[in-house]
């Protein structure tokens, strides 16, 4: 979305991807122990069951940590960003971009909810945050 | 676990070498670094190319099996051939192998190897290295665009920043007194060049609240250290240097978001570990020699080593503490970050500390030291390795 390499879903994570599509932050939650996990893998991480379900979360979390990106990393893509590590409701961190902010504003547990980009009509839909 | 007590004292390192640093220009290979290097360790331990049964390298982006590459130019048959790769911190990690090796009779004589062009090659890329677009990290961090290695080091800071305070100063003692270091140092990178704290505050935020000389160099270089019994050790040019303990880990990521705890990191195992290995207490260590590709580093290895509590790392490189005359020197080369930064920087904490242990530094020798400690992150905070040097 923003001159970075792009991701090449594979079949375990499709699931994922189509979720993005429709909007929805859709990951995989374990049938045994019932945590969630993130990112998608053919087991489950906390107690190695083989059997997970994909479901909607509700995508809300708060920011783990955050660094302001000030030196563009190649010439198409436009500095200042914010890369965060988010931590989501049910648990699960990932690496997002939090848009639709000043950078400079930011803070270490602001709330944050899920929002959905593309750049490039031939690109996939990619997961972003923005203030809640 | 680490090597166990009862090896402590028994293995020891006999010569270390660097190769040429720097720029080297594009004649140079990884492999012709590694050659120049391990021929100067091996000259000055007085061992003999052939004596070499054992060869431990670390493959870098144009050697896909260095360690047969290395034997075959050497001329050498080795008995162990070890490439384990996790980062910087691989070469510790070879010590701890080799003394295995050793132990179990595998080989005699370990030469521990490294070699880079990243700089004259231009291999280094402030976005990192290409990752297959499939895999969990192409798929789900590398799109946003998170700078590598720093972008992780940057998300540690800000956290650390949050819980603790964490003043710019703070940070850039790190990175001044390292400067004095290398200011004293003649094969530095930039020993012609000091580094104010004024110099420092003006730096640009590359990855906030990283700055430009948060950040290690970018260099060409290689070196070779050569591990041995240290009943064979007496023997040889100089006097051996006692490996008293030693202890590696993997973590439980590959990359940062993986990470349980940014602030914690296996250094509260490894240092506690190799210095129990060797009866080595706090008070006994006379200089740290810990992985500085960013100023966060030895933030973070002093306090998970134990030097001081959590929080209260900001507040050990006050005052210049750890530069020339402090009482707590680190990094007495000038560190990766004003020494040289050829990739990965293991081997030189190592060659650093057997040369201030033999008393070879010339103006930035330490006093006396008996006991170095040397600390190594590999990969982003993903591995480590504590080595506990001491005079035999
Ligand atoms: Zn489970």
């Amino acid at each position: 979305m923003n001159g970075h390499p792009i991701a090449e879903p594979t079949p375990l994570t499709m699931p994922f991807w189509n979720g993005l599509e429709k909007r929805q932050l859709i990951i995989q939650r374990c049938n045994t122990c019932h945590r969630y996990q993130f990112y998608p893998r053919n087991f489950c991480i906390h107690c190695e069951s083989r059997v997970l379900t994909w479901e909607p979360v509700s995508s809300r979390g708060h920011i783990y940590s955050y660094t302001i990106t000030m030196r563009a990393p190649g010439p198409d893509v436009a500095v200042p960003y914010v890369v965060a590590i988010v931590e989501l409701e049910e648990g699960p961190r990932m690496l997002s971009n939090i848009v639709d902010c000043d950078p400079f504003q930011i803070e270490v547990g602001a709330a944050v909810v899920a929002d959905f980009r593309r750049e490039n009509p031939n690109e996939s839909m990619l997961l972003v945050f923005r203030p809640a | 676990m680490g090597i166990a007590p009862r090896l402590s004292g028994q293995y020891a390192v006999v010569g270390v070498g660097e190769s040429d640093l720097g720029i080297v220009g594009p004649e140079y290979t990884e492999l012709s670094l590694q050659v120049q290097a391990s021929l100067r360790a091996l000259d000055d331990c007085g061992l003999k190319i052939h004596d070499v049964d054992g060869v431990f390298v670390q493959p870098g982006p144009f050697e896909r099996m260095p360690g047969l590459l290395l034997a075959e130019y050497l001329g050498i048959q080795p008995r162990v051939n070890d490439t384990t790769m996790v980062g910087g911190c691989s070469n510790l990690q070879h010590i701890e192998h080799a003394i295995a090796a050793l132990e179990t009779g595998q080989c005699q004589v370990a030469l521990i190897a490294y070699g880079s062009t990243q700089r004259s090659a231009r291999t280094r890329k402030i976005g990192g290295v290409p990752e297959d677009p499939r895999s969990p990290r192409g798929q789900f961090d590398v799109p946003y665009g998170l700078l590598s290695p720093i972008g992780p080091y940057a998300l540690a800071t800000t956290r650390y920043r949050h819980l603790y305070g964490l003043e710019d100063e703070e940070l850039g003692e790190v990175a001044v007194a390292t400067r004095q270091w290398a200011n004293l140092n003649p094969l530095a990178y930039h020993y012609e060049h000091p580094l104010t704290m004024e110099q420092y505050l003006k730096s640009p935020w590359i990855s906030w609240p990283l700055r430009r000389d948060d950040i290690c160099l970018v260099t060409d270089g290689g070196g070779a250290i050569v591990v041995t019994s240290m009943k064979r050790a007496r023997d040889l040019a100089k006097r051996p240097v006692s490996v008293l303990g030693i202890s590696s880990r993997s973590n439980a990521h590959y990359w940062i978001p993986g990470i349980d705890d940014l602030l914690t990191t296996g250094a509260s195992i490894t240092g506690p570990e190799a210095m129990a290995a060797g009866g080595v207490t706090y008070d006994d260590i006379d200089i740290l020699e810990i992985y500085d590709a960013f100023t966060t580093m030895p933030l973070l290895a002093v306090e998970n080593l134990g030097f001081c509590r959590r929080g209260e790392g900001r507040f050990f490189f006050r005052h210049s503490r750890t530069g020339p005359g402090g009482e707590m020197p680190m990094n007495t080369s000038g560190g990766g970050l004003s020494y040289c930064h050829p990739g990965m920087f293991g081997i030189f904490l190592v060659i650093e500390a057997v040369r201030q242990l033999r008393g070879e530094c010339g103006p930035r020798q330490v006093k006396n030291p008996e006991i170095v400690l040397c600390h190594a992150y590999g990969g982003v905070l993903s591995a480590e390795s504590t080595t506990v040097l001491g005079k035999e």
